[in-house]
């Protein structure tokens, strides 16, 4: 009997749910299934002009991981936005960041919290921090015809394995692949300068000051040398958003925190300039 | 071909009341007072990991009476339908109402069609913010809903844990440690027995947490509200 408040339907994935009852909401969903791929000629052939979302990091330290990003999405030559949020609280103890075509990353997020918190009501507990980064893999990997249309979304998600008493960082490819990253990462257009500046100064066992600011050091280096990336703006009081990830769950960090860092940073560079 | 013996209408819905309502009873109760900071749930549960109160939604839960398997498969559902509209629209707007409707034309249709009827009740309830009244909807087998006021009993002698309760529940509502107190007095008077921490399974919907209001408590704190 099919019921519409009772879909037969019996597995615990919100994502396996709306995949199969309501196509549309999903991540490349029908909505924009029948588009014409970027080869088309009558669309001018260039790749499709969305809102591009940047750099985005991850650091180990003592207690667990600092995950951070900077503010700007670009359209083209265009800024699109200058206020953009790109790292997300998904659950109680896991965090993503995003680089990629805006409009399906802030989607993705949000259906990866969905997610999660669907799981953890049917069956009554959370899933582990494996089963987390395996799921996002799966969601990612479903967005692989819409990479075809240009709209690539690429996670970075930082998780704190309580079996483990650690934090743990995992990058993803657009086939979905995992991949854990012992150390550090950075993804998006800045993220090679990013991982430059983390590949100098990283050690292990951080301090969680240390951590955070070596996190905005190499946000500010990859906006120095990326046009995608956008630094701390001085005039509108826009800083790049960090937030920590450890034993007591995700944590924002203060504004003004950063942006102590920031004074401190720009102040030393000001002065090796005269 | 043998003719199929006629049986009319009223007598086929009797017999399958009476069926659902005798599978009911054979179940233990479960109690949603309103307190002072939310809404309690009190069940008889002997069962640690078996529940019979759930999480739907930020401000809504969910407890069931009767058949494990069925009442499992309704909340199931109701999650996934609250799940999906706040996915589709936002998280305010989900409500117990639209649940309580969902679940009121399911089990309906499914005790008039179906050869045999769901033996379940269950309790909708959502904790009321920003000095809206809390709702507690209670749904039969037969898809008839009830919109409650402060208490609502299901499951086996509800009405005999019910009638305990009466003269309890006046007045303003009471702190979370005397509502505990009348639940699980009222469970013990019907029951015949003492009930320990362990074979509680007690939930509360608080007001006044962030995000999900749902929380469940553990023995060692049930223990704690009843004795100290």
């Amino acid at each position: 009997m099919n019921l519409p408040f009772l879909p037969n339907h019996d597995e615990s994935s919100f994502f396996d749910f709306i995949s199969k009852q309501y196509p549309g909401l999903t991540l490349g969903g029908n909505g924009v299934g029948g588009f014409p791929g970027t080869q088309d000629s009558s669309r001018g052939g260039g790749p499709l002009r969305v809102p591009h979302a940047t750099t985005v990091l991850a650091i180990k330290y003592q207690q667990g991981v600092v995950i951070a990003g900077d503010r700007r999405a670009t359209e083209g030559f265009q800024i699109a936005d200058r206020r953009i949020e790109k790292v997300f609280k998904i659950d109680e103890y896991s965090a993503m960041a995003i680089a990629g075509a805006a409009g399906p990353c802030i989607e993705m997020a949000k259906l990866f919290q969905t997610e999660l918190e669907h799981y953890e009501k049917l069956e009554g507990m959370s899933l582990s921090c494996e089963g987390k980064a395996n799921k996002l893999g799966q969601m990612v990997k479903a967005n692989l015809p819409m990479v075809f249309q240009g709209l690539v979304v690429m996670p970075l998600y930082v998780g704190y394995d309580l079996k483990r008493g650690e934090g743990r960082i995992f990058k993803y490819d657009i086939t979905g692949g995992r991949y854990e990253e012992s150390d550090y990462h950075a993804i998006g257009s800045g993220g090679k300068d990013a991982r430059n500046t983390m590949r100098e100064h990283f050690q292990r066992q951080l301090p969680e000051a240390e951590a955070l600011k070596l996190a905005l050091m190499s946000l500010y280096n990859a906006a120095d040398d990326d046009v995608g990336t956008g630094g701390p703006d001085l005039v509108r009081g826009i800083y790049p958003t960090a937030k920590l990830v450890n034993s007591q769950g995700i944590t924002d960090v203060p504004n003004d925190k950063i942006r102590a860092v920031y004074d401190v940073l720009m102040a030393d560079r000001r002065s090796k300039e005269t | 071909m043998p003719m199929p013996y006629y049986v009319s209408p009223e007598q086929m819905m009797q017999d399958k009341a009476e069926y659902a309502k005798k599978g009911i009873a054979k179940g233990r109760s479960s109690i949603a007072m309103e307190y002072a900071d939310g809404v309690l749930f009190t069940a008889d549960n002997p069962s640690a990991s078996l529940h019979k109160i759930s999480e739907v939604y930020d401000c809504i839960a969910f407890a069931g009476a009767g058949k494990y398997s069925e009442f499992e498969n309704l909340r199931k559902a109701g999650i996934r339908h609250a799940d999906l509209k706040g996915f589709m629209y936002s998280r305010e707007d989900v409500t117990a109402r639209s649940l309580a409707n969902g679940y009121s034309q399911s089990l309906g249709t499914i005790f008039s069609q179906e050869m045999k009827p769901l033996e379940v009740e269950i309790l909708v309830v959502q904790v009321g913010l920003n000095s809206h009244g809390n709702e507690i909807y209670r749904i039969s087998f037969d898809g008839s809903i009830i919109d409650e006021k402060t208490v609502a009993v299901i499951g086996g002698r509800s009405e005999a844990v019910l009638a305990a309760m009466k003269d309890k529940v006046t007045g303003p509502p009471p702190t979370l440690k005397a509502a505990l107190g009348f639940c699980v007095s009222a469970l013990e008077q019907t029951a015949n027995q003492k009930l320990n921490p362990e074979g509680l399974e007690v939930a509360v919907l608080e007001r006044a947490r962030t995000g999900r209001k749902f929380r469940r408590l553990t023995p060692s704190e049930v223990h704690q509200l009843l004795t100290v």
